[in-house]
C-alpha cells in the first residue's frame, strides 16, 4: 500500500550525487568495508509547483524520456510523476526480451536503433542491466511459416541487421531439450537473430531512475495524476494526489492506462487495454541458452540467470484492466511448453503475474502529439515496449524538445489511422486483440 | 475464468467464446465524412468499468452475443441478443 504523501521522506537536490559511481572496484571496496558506503540510488524530492516538462508514469519509457531530455537535449526542468513505486508497472512485469527482428522497414530501423542503445546501455547509465545477447530463435513448423520468416530475415538483412536461417540440426544443437518431432508440429527449422537476447528489467527501471535523478530530473513516486488541466487549446498542468503541478508540456507514458489519462484531457485513442501473463518455474541448472519462440501456438521461453524458466504467450483475449490473468491461458502455455520440451513437465511453476497493456488498432506504438497543444503521448506499446525503451526515450525526448517527430519515430503519429498509413506487422486489421 | 450464460445454450466456459470488441460502435451513414469513419474504425472509449461488447459463441450455437461486462472485476451484468436494448448497472457506468 502506498504511504500517505506527507510521510514520504524527501531529500534535497544536493543529495543527488550521493550514490556515487558504480564499478567493480567500488564493489570490492564496499565488500571489504562491510557495504556501509552505499546510499540511496535516486533522490526523493517533493513536487514543485511548476516544471517545464511533466512526464506522467515512471515506467521504462517515462524514465528514459526524462533521462534523454536532460542528457541529450539539455532540458533538466523535468519531473517524472509515478503513482506507485518505480518499477512495479510493465517495466518490471515483462519477460525481458530485446530484439529487432521486425518486418516493416520503419519498425526494423526503430528497434535496431534501440538494440544498439542496449548494447552500450550499461556504460550510458553506469548500471549493470545484465544485457545478455544470447540470441532469439523463432521456430517454424510449416513451409508457409518458413517463407514468412525468410521474407522477414531478408528484409532485416537488406537493412544491415543480423538474421540467419537455422537448420533442424542446428536448432537441436542450440536447444538440446527440444522435441523436434513432437506429434503435431514437427520443427522444420528456425530464424535466429544472434544479437537479440534479454536485459534485467528491474535494473532498467532503477538504472534510468538513478541516472535521470543524477542529471537533475525530479523522480517523484507515490504521486498519482487524477486530472489534466487544459484550456481550449493548450495543456496547463496536472492535478495529482500531491497537489496541482503546472507544466508547459505534459507527456503521458502510462503504458496500459493511456486511454484513461487521455480521456482526462478529452482525447479518445485508438487503443484497447488487455492483459498479458508471464510465468516462472523453479530454478534448474542451465538448460536453455537462447530466447525461444514456438510457432504453432503463441509461446516463448528463456532461462533467467537465477535458473528459472520464464515463459509467456498471447493475450488472455478480452479487454481488461485486471492485472492478474486467467486460467485458460495458463493451461494453454503449459501445454505448449511440454509439447516443445517434454522435460519441462517435471518443473513446478513458482510464480505467475499479469500486466495490462495498451493494444493499438494496428499493433504499433504511439509517439505523438495529440489534439491538445503541449500534450504528448508515448504509449500503445502492446506486448513489445520493453525492447523499445531506449529508442522510445530518445525519440520522445526529441519530440518534446524540438516539437517535431524524430525521423525514426515519424511513423508513430496518431494521424496515421485517419490517413490510412497504419503499420500493421501482422496484417490483422483494426482489431486490437488480434495483434 | 469467465462463465457466460448464453441465452441459447446455457452457462458455458469462456473458452467456447471469442471476444469481438466494443459493441457501441455503429457504422456511420454512407455519406459521412472521413473523420466519422476513422472514429468508427479506430477510436475506442476503453473504459475502466462497464463495457458493452460482442462475443461470438464459436464452439456452441455460433450466435453473436452482446455482453455487459466490467473491465476490472470481470463481472457479467447481462448477456443479450445483438438487437436487445442495453441497460447499464449504474448511471456513471460508461466511463
Ligand atoms: C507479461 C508481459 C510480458 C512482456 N514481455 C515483453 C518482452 O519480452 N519484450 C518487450 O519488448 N516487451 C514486453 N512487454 C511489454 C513491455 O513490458 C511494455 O510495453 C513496456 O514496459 C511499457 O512501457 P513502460 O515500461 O513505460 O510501462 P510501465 O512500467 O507500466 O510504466 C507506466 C507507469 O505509469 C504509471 N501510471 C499509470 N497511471 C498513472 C497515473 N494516473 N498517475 C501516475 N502514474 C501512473 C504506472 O504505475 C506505471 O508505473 C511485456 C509486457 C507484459 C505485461
Ligand atoms: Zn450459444
Amino acid at each position: 500500500m502506498p504511504a500517505a504523501p506527507d510521510t514520504i521522506p524527501t531529500h534535497s537536490r544536493s543529495e543527488r550525487e550521493s550514490s556515487g559511481g558504480y564499478s567493480g572496484w567500488r564493489l570490492l571496496r564496499e565488500a571489504i568495508t562491510g557495504h556501509r558506503g552505499w546510499s540511496r540510488a535516486w533522490a526523493k524530492p517533493a513536487p514543485r509547483p511548476r516544471y517545464r516538462v511533466v512526464i506522467v508514469g515512471g515506467g521504462g519509457h517515462g524514465l528514459a524520456t526524462a533521462f534523454y531530455l536532460a542528457t541529450q537535449y539539455g532540458i533538466t526542468d523535468v519531473a517524472v510523476l509515478e503513482r506507485g513505486p518505480i518499477g512495479l508497472g510493465n517495466v518490471g512485469r515483462n519477460t525481458t526480451f530485446v530484439r529487432s527482428n521486425y518486418f516493416h522497414p520503419q519498425n526494423i530501423r526503430f528497434y535496431e536503433f534501440s538494440l544498439q542503445q542496449w548494447e552500450k546501455l550499461e556504460q550510458t547509465l553506469n548500471f549493470n542491466a545484465m544485457v545478455s545477447q544470447r540470441g532469439t530463435l523463432n521456430l517454424f513448423h510449416t513451409e508457409a511459416q518458413r517463407d514468412l520468416f525468410t521474407r522477414r530475415a531478408n528484409q532485416m538483412r537488406l537493412l544491415g541487421v543480423d538474421a540467419e536461417a537455422v537448420s533442424r540440426e542446428r536448432v537441436k544443437a542450440l536447444v538440446p531439450l527440444i522435441d523436434l518431432d513432437n506429434g503435431r508440429y514437427p520443427v522444420l527449422g528456425g530464424f535466429l537473430q544472434p544479437r537479440g537476447g534479454t536485459v534485467r528489467h528491474d535494473a532498467v527501471a532503477w538504472g534510468y531512475a538513478r541516472a535521470a535523478s543524477a542529471a537533475g530530473v525530479d523522480v517523484i513516486e507515490q504521486c498519482e495524476i487524477t486530472g489534466i488541466v487544459r484550456d481550449a487549446k493548450r495543456v496547463k498542468g496536472v492535478e495529482t494526489t500531491r497537489g496541482f503541478v503546472g507544466a508547459d508540456i505534459v507527456c503521458l507514458a502510462v503504458a496500459g492506462h493511456s486511454s484513461r489519462l487521455a480521456a482526462m484531457a478529452g482525447v479518445t485513442l485508438p487503443i484497447e487495454t488487455h492483459v498479458l501473463q508471464a510465468f516462472v518455474t523453479e530454478a534448474v541448472k542451465p538448460v536453455l541458452d537462447v530466447v525461444l519462440t514456438y510457432g504453432p501456438s503463441h509461446f516463448y521461453v528463456s532461462q533467467s540467470d537465477k535458473g528459472g524458466l520464464v515463459y509467456g504467450g498471447g493475450l488472455d483475449g478480452y479487454n481488461t484492466y485486471g492485472q492478474r490473468g486467467t486460467l485458460p491461458m495458463a493451461e494453454e502455455l503449459a501445454a505448449s511448453a511440454v509439447t516443445l520440451m517434454p522435460g519441462l513437465a517435471r518443473l513446478r511453476v513458482l510464480r505467475q503475474w499479469g500486466g495490462v497493456m495498451d493494444m493499438t488498432m494496428d499493433g504499433s506504438p504511439l509517439i505523438t502529439r495529440t489534439p491538445v497543444d503541449g500534450l504528448i503521448l508515448n504509449g500503445g506499446w502492446c506486448y513489445g515496449g520493453f525492447k523499445a525503451i531506449p529508442a522510445g526515450g530518445i525519440t520522445t525526448a526529441h519530440l518534446i524538445a524540438t516539437g517535431a517527430p524524430h525521423p525514426l519515430a515519424a511513423h508513430m503519429g496518431l494521424e496515421r489511422f485517419a490517413s490510412g498509413h497504419t503499420v500493421d506487422e501482422r496484417g490483422a486489421g483494426p482489431y486490437p486483440y488480434a495483434h | 475464468m469467465l462463465r457466460i450464460r448464453c441465452p441459447w445454450c446455457g452457462e458455458r466456459d469462456e473458452v467456447e467464446f471469442r471476444y469481438r470488441g466494443d459493441a457501441t460502435k455503429l457504422r456511420p451513414a454512407g455519406d459521412a465524412d472521413l473523420a466519422a469513419f476513422a472514429a468508427y474504425l479506430y477510436e475506442r472509449d476503453n473504459p475502466l468499468g462497464w463495457h458493452v461488447e460482442w462475443w461470438l459463441h464459436v464452439a456452441g450455437c455460433r450466435q453473436l452475443l452482446k455482453l455487459v461486462r466490467h473491465t476490472l472485476s470481470h463481472e457479467i451484468h447481462a448477456v443479450l441478443a445483438p438487437s436487445d436494448e442495453v441497460s447499464l448497472p449504474t448511471a456513471e457506468a460508461r466511463r
